[in-house]
């Protein structure tokens, strides 16, 4: 089992995929000559040519539309989009099209594509740049909404990915690309849908995916410090979404935190705690606790930056309140 | 011929009226411009019905009709081959009727019923006939722009030369996606890699919107030179020109690799949709000045100018379309409605 870095499996499983299957062509700004923004595409258009590594204008909505295109003729796009904040000016694409298309054509085409690139907040990249959409995405029925927190994991949803029959926002991390782990030989897909319990505790359950997973994992291992254990669920996928996993394990702690990066309103942690709150209401012994990105746009400061986003600080608070150690904020639920 | 001519605006542009006048022509297989003839009659009277149809509230929704422009897709879907495809918007009844979709079943999707082109799910503006080529009626302007571009560049990476036809509007031509579309077509045509026909319907008008007051430059093939395409503008109630331009076109396309477009320029009879019943925008005189020039009727004087249509053949003709539409009426009214559990059946594929 080699260490991959996150990018390296992710780029990795890009090659296999492209060798195992010519119909696989991947297209985006500057994943070519320059090599990607992350250069998670380095060395691919020399292994592959211009005619499967397409560099694109900067034209988000036509070469999404393109990709649809060919995807609905066989072929399996995957689409670098240089940062989920640029996915907007694709926004109908992907939502009119991509999405629909195989109901609205009563079955007849699919959209075997994948759109990946990094999503959610970098180091003072600022407002523009540091935006989590998975909520956005994980809306529109028809497509799958994936966010590896692991390299393993990135290998295995993206295998996944590519060789399905759906549309699929792949969300990837750019404060993860550089990470490391362990990562499977062979063929390791990853099923949609199948959240991991990465560690075990009884006292509460602490929900996250993508980065999160690494904040909520190091909350833990402070709450044990203080005799609190916490089960850490790693959802990797938002849609589908693993509804079992999370309700099996609130119903044996009766206390639940669901973590999100992204803006507090109307995001994932919301459903997340709806359903939490419809499948396990009679056992649950607090209300659900949310920590989340701060609604505002992303400051530019490095201060205000890190007051914005949710760290572990923010895990232990909320698990704490859900054991009735904390107090809650005064004026109802504040920090995030 | 080997290259499309470059653009060379062919009139002034100020409605389908003042479009260049074509010459005389020897008409090459009568048999086939016959059917062709029969086909127009059919698309125009299944229309009407539609137009019935929506009234009696058995159509739902929007419903966007042909009527007037049907010597374009007729001219266009007669010189495509059975294994080249085609997107177009949602004014799409005639498509998919000249393609060879069974009108029963083009009259039970406007139905709503499960014996649809597309089982009830997609509606006027999305019939679907994936087996005939048929990718789609879309209803966001100019969202299928881009769809088309990329399906042109998947057949020929999957090699062969199948070509890909864009049916647009003229009130397409301003949305970003046509622009961003055909930048990449132009710069995938360089390697052959883009065997795409462009084809705009300008019909004057997009809504209420006419062109002069939506595109700063009204000659729209022109515009297709900003990314290397060379496009020509036809009059587009004339099948014949049509067809010529088509077939043309259709070949350069098929031996380059490479985009072409043609502004066809033609005239919508009906309001823009069904609820368009004043239409305020323009004249009755506007209208009746276009019907002069309706393309069934020229086609119908043309094929008696050949002496290959009489006074009987023209009403045989209208018979059939009426037994035609009416038992495609009669087969929507009759079918099923899609069963309960459709409501949830192809939102995914298998399982992932
Ligand atoms: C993106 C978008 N904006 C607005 C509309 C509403 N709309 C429907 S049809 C239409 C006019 C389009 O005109 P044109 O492209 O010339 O096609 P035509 O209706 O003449 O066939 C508009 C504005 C839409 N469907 N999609």
């Amino acid at each position: 089992m080699p260490e991959l870095s996150y990018r390296d499996a992710i780029r990795a499983t890009l090659i296999e995929e492209m060798d195992r299957d010519p119909a696989v062509v991947l297209l985006g700004e500057d994943i070519g000559a320059y090599q990607g923004t992350f250069r998670i595409t380095a060395d691919l258009l020399g292994r592959y040519g211009p005619t499967r590594v397409i560099d694109t204008p900067i034209s988000e909505l036509g070469f999404v539309g393109a990709a649809i295109g060919m995807a609905m003729l066989g072929l399996r796009p995957v689409v670098e989009m240089m940062t989920w904040n640029f996915s907007l000016l694709a926004f109908d694409q992907i939502v009119n099209n991509a999405a629909k298309l195989r109901y609205f054509s009563g079955g007849q085409v699919e959209v075997p594509l994948v759109i990946r690139g990094p999503n959610g907040a970098g180091v003072q990249l600022s407002a523009q740049h540091s935006q989590s959409l998975e909520a956005i995405y994980a809306h529109v029925p028809g497509l799958y909404v994936v966010a590896p927190a692991t390299p393993a994991e990135a290998r295995g949803l993206l295998r996944t990915a590519i060789r399905g029959r759906d549309p699929v926002i792949f969300l990837e991390h750019a404060a993860l690309y550089a990470s490391k782990g362990e990562v499977p030989d062979g063929d390791s897909a990853l099923p949609f849908g199948r959240a991991e319990v990465v560690r075990g505790g009884d006292h509460v359950t602490v929900v996250a995916y993508s980065r999160m997973v690494g904040v909520a994992l190091e909350a833990a291992e402070r709450l044990a410090a203080d005799g609190i254990e916490a089960e850490v669920i790693n959802l990797r996928t938002l849609r589908p979404l693993d509804v079992a996993t999370v309700l099996a394990s609130v119903r044996r702690t009766h206390r639940a935190v669901v973590v999100q990066e992204q803006w507090r309103l109307f995001g994932a942690a919301a459903e997340i705690a709806a359903t939490i709150a419809e499948g396990a209401f009679d056992l649950l012994d607090a209300p659900v606790e949310r920590v989340t990105g701060e609604d505002v746009p992303m400051p530019y400061a490095r201060n205000l930056e890190l007051l914005a986003l949710p760290d572990a600080d923010d895990v232990v608070r909320a698990a704490r309140r859900t054991l009735y150690r904390e107090p809650a904020p005064a004026g109802g639920r504040a920090d995030g | 011929m080997a290259e499309p001519s470059r653009h060379e605006p062919a009139s002034t542009g100020d409605g389908a009226g003042t479009a260049v006048a074509t010459p005389p022509r020897q008409i090459r297989d009568p048999d086939d411009a016959l059917a062709w003839y029969r086909r127009m009659v059919v698309a125009r009277r299944f229309e009407e019905e539609t137009e019935r149809a929506f009234r009696r509230g058995k159509i739902g929704g929007y419903l966007h009709v042909y009527s007037g422009q049907e010597a374009v897709a007729a001219g266009f879907l007669a010189e495509m081959r059975d294994d080249d495809i085609f997107f177009t918007a949602y004014r799409d009844h005639a498509h998919a009727l000249f393609r060879g979709s069974p009108p029963g079943a083009v009259m039970a999707e406007l139905f709503g019923k499960a014996t649809g082109v597309a089982r009830g799910k997609g509606g006027s503006m999305h019939l679907f006939d994936v087996p005939r080529g048929f990718y789609g009626g879309y209803g966001i302007v100019g969202g299928h722009i881009p769809l088309a571009v990329g399906a042109a560049y998947a057949l020929r990476y999957q090699g062969g030369d199948r070509v890909c036809l864009c049916f647009m509007g003229d009130g397409a031509i301003n949305s970003g996606g046509f622009h961003e579309a055909m930048n990449m077509a132009g710069l995938w045509g360089q390697e052959g890699l883009c065997p795409l026909l462009v084809i705009v319907e300008n019909n004057q008008f997009a809504m209420g919107t006419p062109v002069a007051r939506s595109s700063a430059v009204t000659d729209l093939a022109s515009r297709f030179a900003a990314y290397g395409i060379p496009a020509e503008r036809i009059d587009g109630m004339d099948f014949f020109t049509v067809r010529a331009a088509a077939r043309r076109a259709i070949a350069a396309v098929r031996s380059s690799g490479r985009p072409v477009a043609i502004e066809a320029l033609t005239y919508r009879f009906a309001g823009h949709g069904a609820a368009d019943l004043f239409q305020p925008y323009r004249s009755r005189e506007d209208v009746e000045r276009a019907r002069g020039r309706d393309p069934i009727l020229i086609l119908e004087r043309r094929l008696r100018e050949a002496g290959l249509l009489d006074d009987a053949a023209v009403a045989a003709a209208a018979a059939e379309a009426e037994a035609i539409v009416a038992d495609a009426v009669r087969f929507a009214e009759e079918s099923p409605a899609p069963p309960a559990e459709a409501l949830h059946t192809d939102v995914y594929g298998a399982d992932a």
